[in-house]
């Protein structure tokens, strides 16, 4: 007779169940060699409500098998009982380490089904706050990551720079963690005084702050040990699961939406992709080490170009209008009244609209019948395809470097459970 | 720049004239409708001759109990070589909401299958482990159909 102590509670607590998948037991024999270890959700390195099925020889893990929906939220259905401009504040709740990259392509995918045409200093300014969001997202993944191997001092640091983008953005939009700055056709509003200087100010120690990171951590040999030659995965492996932006350049995969989907002028800035052949958990990490430096560049640029100009398009049944006009001008009220107690309709069609957000490819399908409320909305998450590989990633590792690989995809379950 | 994209559809039908049924443009964008029973065939040719070697996304879509068909599932293909995006959609009646899996062609269509599954109850013969993704497996009903009503049919409890 063998002990049946996981089945239970599996069944009352677990959202789903592992209980069916095959060549898994999930009865515990410890005096075997083989046992299945439930890994989270209250577990900190899964970053949020991630639980792992891991069968394990030793230490050895011999499957992983990942089990999401702690955080089902049923967003998906949400949009469709909302106006269009009502579905961007759900959006930030996705992704809650890239809000404005979420905001983006949602946005982005109403205003193509609207065939929209947005100001250039909207467009910048949107270049700018989402690479200083991807700079802040980027922050969490290298402290979390840091945390999770037991290196904590890089945590305090990396929390420091991110605070100041979080000021930042919260100036500008009001919201910290959920900004909902972009709103379709444009901005919420112009940037407020000394917005610049803001900016400027972070750029300027943002070089002595990486130069921090690179000496505590890069050259670190303990930090080398446990991440090279750890959770390998191959370019042809990579792109037949799917994975996109930092996870698959780690790989040597030559691909990046900004020059090679480009969206929002992407185009015309200068910078590069850097990518790693490896394609282990060092390899990923020096990508994103990289790509800090890019859009510390694109940021620059970015400043640069700021130039006076309306950040709204002009489509008054669209976007709303500013409060000034609305004393002044009958039609502006009433196209505010109409916008907020309406909406207003998108022409039927349906597109698929591809970002590249601080983790990948962030694509939002999203179609219309041509009314106020979208009929289908569907984000695919960079960290929901990216966390789908791990099982490949994590065979024949130690338990100690599947905490390694998590955190080297950078996840966020917000996002994969939506 | 859809001219590129129609080659690659007019390529399809070339080498099965009984791929694509329909072929709709609109935002840029180019989607091919094709019959489900072949879309396994269609996703390797593209893949193995076309070089649309990454499976973007998977997603499923509802037109409503009264439509027929009623059921859409829409397979967004890119390529990392000359970077361009193809729709294939197909169409399922209410009945047989049923096609064949593409985890044969690729290994990240795991998860997306599992999760159009678990939303909209199309089901994909040939998938390795169908199960839900989202919500817990004793959960009754798809909750992305149009007839099911927003705050579920009661409430829901863990216990």
């Amino acid at each position: 007779m063998r002990p049946r102590l996981l089945k239970p509670v599996l069944q009352t607590f677990m959202s789903t169940s592992v209980e069916n998948f095959p060549g898994i037991e999930l009865l515990d024999q410890p005096l075997e060699s083989q046992m299945t270890l439930s890994m989270g959700p209250q577990h900190p390195s899964t970053h949020g409500v991630l639980r792992l099925d891991l069968r394990l020889d030793g230490e050895l893990v011999i499957k992983a098998v990942p089990d999401i929906g702690y955080l089902h939220t049923g967003m998906e259905k949400l949009f469709e009982y909302k106006k269009y401009q009502q579905g961007i504040v759900i959006t930030d709740r996705m992704d809650y380490l890239n809000p404005l990259g979420n905001n983006l392509a949602y946005v982005m995918a109403a205003e193509k089904l609207l065939g929209l045409e947005i100001p250039e200093r909207a467009q910048v300014i949107r270049v700018l706050m989402c690479e200083l969001q991807r700079i802040a997202s980027h922050m969490v993944w290298f402290g979390t990551s840091c945390l999770d191997m037991g290196a904590m001092t890089p945590f305090w640091f990396t929390f420091k720079e991110r605070e100041k983008i979080l000021n930042i953005i919260e100036s500008a939009s009001g919201g910290r963690m959920t900004p909902s700055y972009f709103r379709i056709g444009g901005l919420m509003m112009d940037l407020p005084a000394g917005f610049e200087n803001r900016v400027k100010q972070f750029l300027e120690n943002f070089p002595d702050a990486l130069d921090t990171f690179d000496k505590l951590i890069t050259g670190n040999t303990i930090w080398q040990s446990r991440t090279m030659g750890i959770g390998v995965i191959s370019a042809e492996d990579a792109i037949d699961w799917g994975l996109t932006g930092p996870c698959l350049r780690g790989s040597g995969v030559d691909l990046d939406l900004r020059r090679d989907n480009p969206y929002t002028g992407y185009e015309t800035y200068d910078f590069e992709v850097p990518t790693e052949p490896d394609g282990d958990v060092w390899s990923r990490f020096k990508v994103r080490m990289r790509e800090l430096v890019e859009s510390y560049k694109i940021v620059r640029q970015a400043l640069e170009r700021l130039k006076p100009g309306p950040v709204k398009a002009d489509a008054p049944k669209v976007v709303l209008p500013d409060r000034d006009d609305m004393r002044k001008h009958m039609d502006s009220l009433i196209h505010h009244f109409l916008i907020v107690a309406e909406g207003f309709n998108v022409p039927p069609g349906e597109v698929y609209l591809p970002i590249e957000a601080s983790k990948g490819e962030l694509g939002v399908y999203m179609r219309s019948n041509g009314g106020p409320k979208p009929d289908r909305v569907h984000f695919r998450g960079p960290s929901f395809i990216n966390l789908s590989a791990l099982p490949v990633m994590s065979q024949g590792e130690m338990i100690a470097d599947v905490v390694a690989i998590i955190g080297s995809l950078d996840i966020v379950l917000g996002e994969i459970d939506r | 720049m859809t001219e590129k994209l129609h080659s690659y559809v007019e390529k399809l039908k070339e080498h099965n004239s009984e791929w694509v049924s329909e072929v709709r443009e609109a935002f840029g964008e180019v989607t091919a409708v094709v019959p489900a029973a072949a879309v396994a065939d269609i996703c390797r040719f593209l893949r193995d001759e076309q070089q649309f070697n990454l499976l973007a996304d998977i997603c499923g879509a509802d037109n409503g109990p009264e439509e027929d068909p009623r059921f859409e599932v829409n397979y967004h293909l890119f390529s990392t070589i000359h970077h361009n995006r193809i729709r294939l959609k197909v169409l399922l009646s209410e009945d047989s909401p049923v096609v064949p899996t593409v985890t044969g062609v690729w290994r990240t269509a795991d998860w997306h299958e599992r999760e159009t599954y678990d939303l909209f109850g199309v089901n994909f013969e040939g998938h390795p482990d169908l199960r839900r993704i989202l919500l817990p497996s004793e959960f009754d009903g798809h909750a992305l159909r149009k007839d099911f009503p927003l705050r579920g049919y009661e409430p829901y409890s863990m216990n």
